[in-house]
């Protein structure tokens, strides 16, 4: 034990470090129901939230739930589900609910092999379109993709404080690799963590409209208690937060929506970039790929060919600039993903011709490894000759 | 050392992945970067198990084993698939209990009982994966005694402590006598 | 409390008059539920409504606390997140028997398995009536609905059965009919610690009455008068004479521990230490 004390750094995978940030975000619900890979989560929160008061239930399925989760938040507390692959589809019309209804809440998709029950136990990053477009209509997404143990901590944090900042949900795109690997990572202590608690109404209930926007397009929202006697409701409703049945208001509600996000784009997103400054090829990788990509442009730079890395830490909203930057300066872009290429057409849109884009694409169940990405950038160096 | 790539295979049931995970927590008791990862079958018990362990003094970026520094077997099954993804100036160690036929390998290769030195001389045959971290540890000083004896009782039930301790020094000891006989 | 003080009082009034159509029972319910709340020491402000999607599922619109109108059949699941998030607000669910008993029938089954503190009130009228008028799981066998042209082969619940079975502590059954009987078990239903439920057979003139030979609201009321056998009379009628008839009054009360009182004696308690 005296060596644990004297040395602050640990062994966790990432879906213990997703349950240690969200005790320190203040996650103070969870619901959930049993799914590989992220069951670790809900496991790591029944464990952890009671001896804090807080309340974790296992549901009967996915949907209840996501379900749950909402309740809670509208009940005032930081909110909480895990899932993966097949129990994300299911939480979808919920997940637009809480936008509509502009609850904050956080979902953590550890996605695995898919479609369907695909292979449970095996990575994938195939939901990064679904995360985006997976509720209907149009919505405003924030999604973000940890790479490490050590960052599937820092943006479990970041998924609680912009799903409260915002009152939106948050996904954390988590992939197997990440949520199942277990690294040596130092925590920060919970004191040194910035937390952001939603904003609550000043105005007496008398005057209060639940869905006015503040200056940042953001309504401040009380708890049901608290005697501001609101109504939440998926339909199409204004300021007061009735339903009105009307298009225009629609427009107007719907429009805000996307804008509050929108409009924060440039603090949201963002991307890690590695030796891109010289690079004639950039590798474009996210999540547990991200790793690969960056052991490959070390060992080629050792081989002599000059590869760089942008890795997207959000998956939405995407980050325009980094891509948009290394768009001018490389010779040709790889997007290696664990999919049949969805990330590809974000860097196909903003590089718009400037840099020839190519995929690199596994759905073999196997992570992408280093050789894979150099092999590939040897022949897309002879293509781009 | 700058990176030493690990892989602990055998079936479920044996705590291959308890013992990955040990392993792991040795290497950062002395200062360094561990990643340790692992594939499982959905049984919880007799399926293929494998952990793979990275430890390394720098970054570790792409986290799972290629070919491996070392390879612990400790079934036929996984000595005939894993065996020969080991470099071949590597360490191999069998349980020789379980594989009756071990490869042709041109690096090390130690056969070891060694469910049969935790059942006999031990006591309990659970803690064979104990005695495999003391061989593993042994021949190959992957890390030191220290920090693997306090991340093995830091893991293990408090009632098993003074067992599993039974079980490391056990190992260790084979190791001893296994490189004694190397430098006869 | 006159009729005008209780709805200043529990009515959004800037809300009324409601979506649903004349000679629909919901607004007997409605009526009832918020006569039954008054009839408790609720605080107003600690009071939340909770429904999902149909007919029935716009009342807390007009409702005057916190309210929360979710999805299709989801009721029950979010109203398990307030209730557990903040047991000391009450929760009350108003559903369809669409919505609770097809869609959202696993949500009531696990709800009621739990004894979760909730009032759920059904508004039962056999019939999806914000969708023009398909036959539900409560529709009984043999009506007609616009998607069971030829009559309904689907046998239907008997939903207090199924609540009763699966853990619920109070179940009752009433009809719009019998309004003041309704806001006596309501108010039964909302003092009692653990999951109560009540079932109300209403009438839906407009889909299910003109294509079941109803000529009238009135004729349907008549119905439930004529069908609804309180449970102490029922005793005394043979299998034959109770044919075709329903129950009605409080079906079945226990006392069992309370999901989210358990979770603070037993979970936390031993989370923190302090039983074993």
């Amino acid at each position: 034990m005296a060596a644990k004390t004297k040395c602050k750094a640990q062994l966790l995978s990432g879906n213990e470090a997703c349950v240690q940030g969200a005790l320190v975000a203040g996650i103070r619900f969870f619901a959930g129901y049993p799914i590989t890979p992220s069951t670790e989560v809900a496991e790591g929160l029944a464990e952890e939230l009671p001896k804090i008061g807080g309340r974790f239930i296992q549901m009967e399925d996915e949907i209840a739930s996501m379900g749950a989760v909402i309740g809670a938040s509208l009940a005032g507390l930081k909110s909480m589900t895990a899932t993966s692959g097949p129990g994300f589809s299911l939480k979808q019309e919920n997940i637009g609910f809480a936008a509509m209804t502009e609850v904050p809440c956080v979902v953590v998709n550890v996605q695995r092999y898919g479609p369907s029950t695909g292979l449970p136990t095996s990575p994938a990053q195939g939901d990064i379109m679904q995360a985006r477009w997976g509720t209907h209509g149009d919505h405003p997404v924030v999604a973000l993709m940890p790479a490490s143990v050590r960052e599937t901590f820092d943006l479990t944090v970041e998924a609680v404080n912009l799903a409260e900042e915002l009152r939106t949900p948050v996904i954390i795109l988590l992939d197997e690799v990440v949520g199942h690997m277990r690294e040596r990572v130092e925590l920060p202590a919970a004191e040194d963590v910035e937390l952001f608690n939603r904003v609550k109404p000043t105005e007496s209930p008398d005057t209060f409209l639940p869905y006015k926007p503040a200056a940042n397009l953001v309504p401040p929202m009380p708890a049901y208690g608290d005697g501001y006697r609101f109504h939440a409701t998926g339909l199409v409703h204004d300021e007061t937060g009735f339903p009105c049945g009307k298009g225009a208001d629609g427009n107007t509600l719907v429009r805000r929506l996307q804008a509050k996000v929108e409009q924060r784009q440039p603090k949201i997103a963002r991307a890690e970039t590695f030796q891109t400054e010289d690079a004639e090829i950039v590798i474009v990788a996210a999540g547990s790929v991200a790793r690969s990509a960056r052991a490959a442009v070390k060992e080629a730079r050792a081989q002599g060919i000059k590869l760089g890395l942008v890795r997207p830490i959000t998956a939405w909203p995407f980050p325009e600039e980094a891509i948009d930057s290394v768009a001018q300066t490389a010779k040709a872009l790889i997007v290696a993903e664990m999919n049949l290429g969805q990330m590809i057409l974000e860097v196909e849109r903003i590089a718009a011709g400037r840099a020839p884009v190519f995929g690199l694409n596994r759905i073999d169940a196997e992570l992408i490894t280093p050789e894979d990405i150099i092999v590939r950038a040897q022949e897309v160096t002879n293509n781009v000759r | 050392m700058k990176k030493l790539e690990l892989r602990l295979s055998g079936f479920g049931g044996q705590g291959l992945i308890t013992a990955g995970i040990i392993l792991a927590e040795a290497a950062i008791l002395d200062g360094k970067n561990a990643v340790q990862s692992q594939s499982y079958g959905p049984e919880a018990r007799g399926g293929a198990s494998k952990a793979e362990v990275i430890i390394s003094s720098e970054e570790i970026d792409y986290p799972k084993v290629g070919q491996a520094d070392l390879c612990l077997a400790m079934s036929q099954q996984a000595c005939d698939k894993y065996a020969g993804n080991t470099q071949p100036n590597g360490v191999l160690v069998l349980d020789s209990g379980y594989v009756k036929n071990p490869p042709e390998f041109s690096g090390k290769m130690y056969s070891v009982p060694i469910t049969e030195i935790a059942t006999s001389e031990v006591g309990r045959n659970i803690v064979a994966n104990i005695v495999a971290l003391g061989v593993i540890a042994g021949v190959t000083n992957v890390v030191t005694r220290e920090s693997l004896e306090t991340a093995v009782l830091d893991r293990v039930p408090p009632h098993t402590k003074d067992l599993n301790k039974k079980a490391l020094a056990a190992g260790y000891e084979s190791a001893k006598n296994l490189l004694q006989r190397e430098g006869e | 409390m006159s009729v005008k003080d209780l709805v200043d009082r529990y009515c959004r009034v800037d809300k009324l008059p409601h979506i649903w159509c004349p000679g629909c029972g919901n607004g007997i319910i409605m009526g009832a539920v918020i006569r039954a709340l008054d009839k408790t020491d609720f605080d107003q402000d600690k009071t939340v409504i909770v429904s999902g999607i149909g007919c029935s599922s716009r009342a807390p619109g007009y409702m005057n606390f916190d309210t929360l109108h979710t999805t299709h059949g989801r009721a029950l699941a979010y109203a398990t997140g307030v209730k557990f998030a903040r047991p000391d607000l009450n929760v009350v669910v108003l559903t369809g028997d669409g919505d609770c008993s097809a869609i959202g029938g696993n949500h009531l089954i696990h709800a009621a398995r739990r004894n979760i503190d909730l009032t759920v009130v059904v508004f039962n009228n056999s019939i999806y009536g914000m969708t023009g008028g398909q036959f539900s799981p409560l529709t009984p066998a043999h009506s007609y609905a616009s998607t069971a042209p030829y009559g309904s082969i689907d046998r239907n619940f008997d939903l207090c059965k199924l609540v009763q079975a699966a853990g619920g502590t109070y179940v009752a059954r009433s009809t719009a009919y019998h309004a003041r009987q309704l806001v006596n078990l309501i108010a039964t239903g909302l003092n009692h610690k653990g999951f109560a439920f009540i079932e109300v057979v209403t009438q839906c003139p407009m889909y299910y009455g003109r294509r079941n030979k109803f000529p009238s609201p009135v004729d349907m009321l008549k119905w439930q008068q004529e069908h609804a056998v309180p449970v102490k009379a029922a005793a005394k009628l043979s299998p034959e004479q109770m044919a075709g008839k329903f129950l009605i009054g409080e079906l079945h009360r226990e006392e069992a521990p309370e999901y989210t009182a358990v979770y603070e004696t037993d979970v936390i308690a031993k989370a923190r230490g302090d039983i074993n």
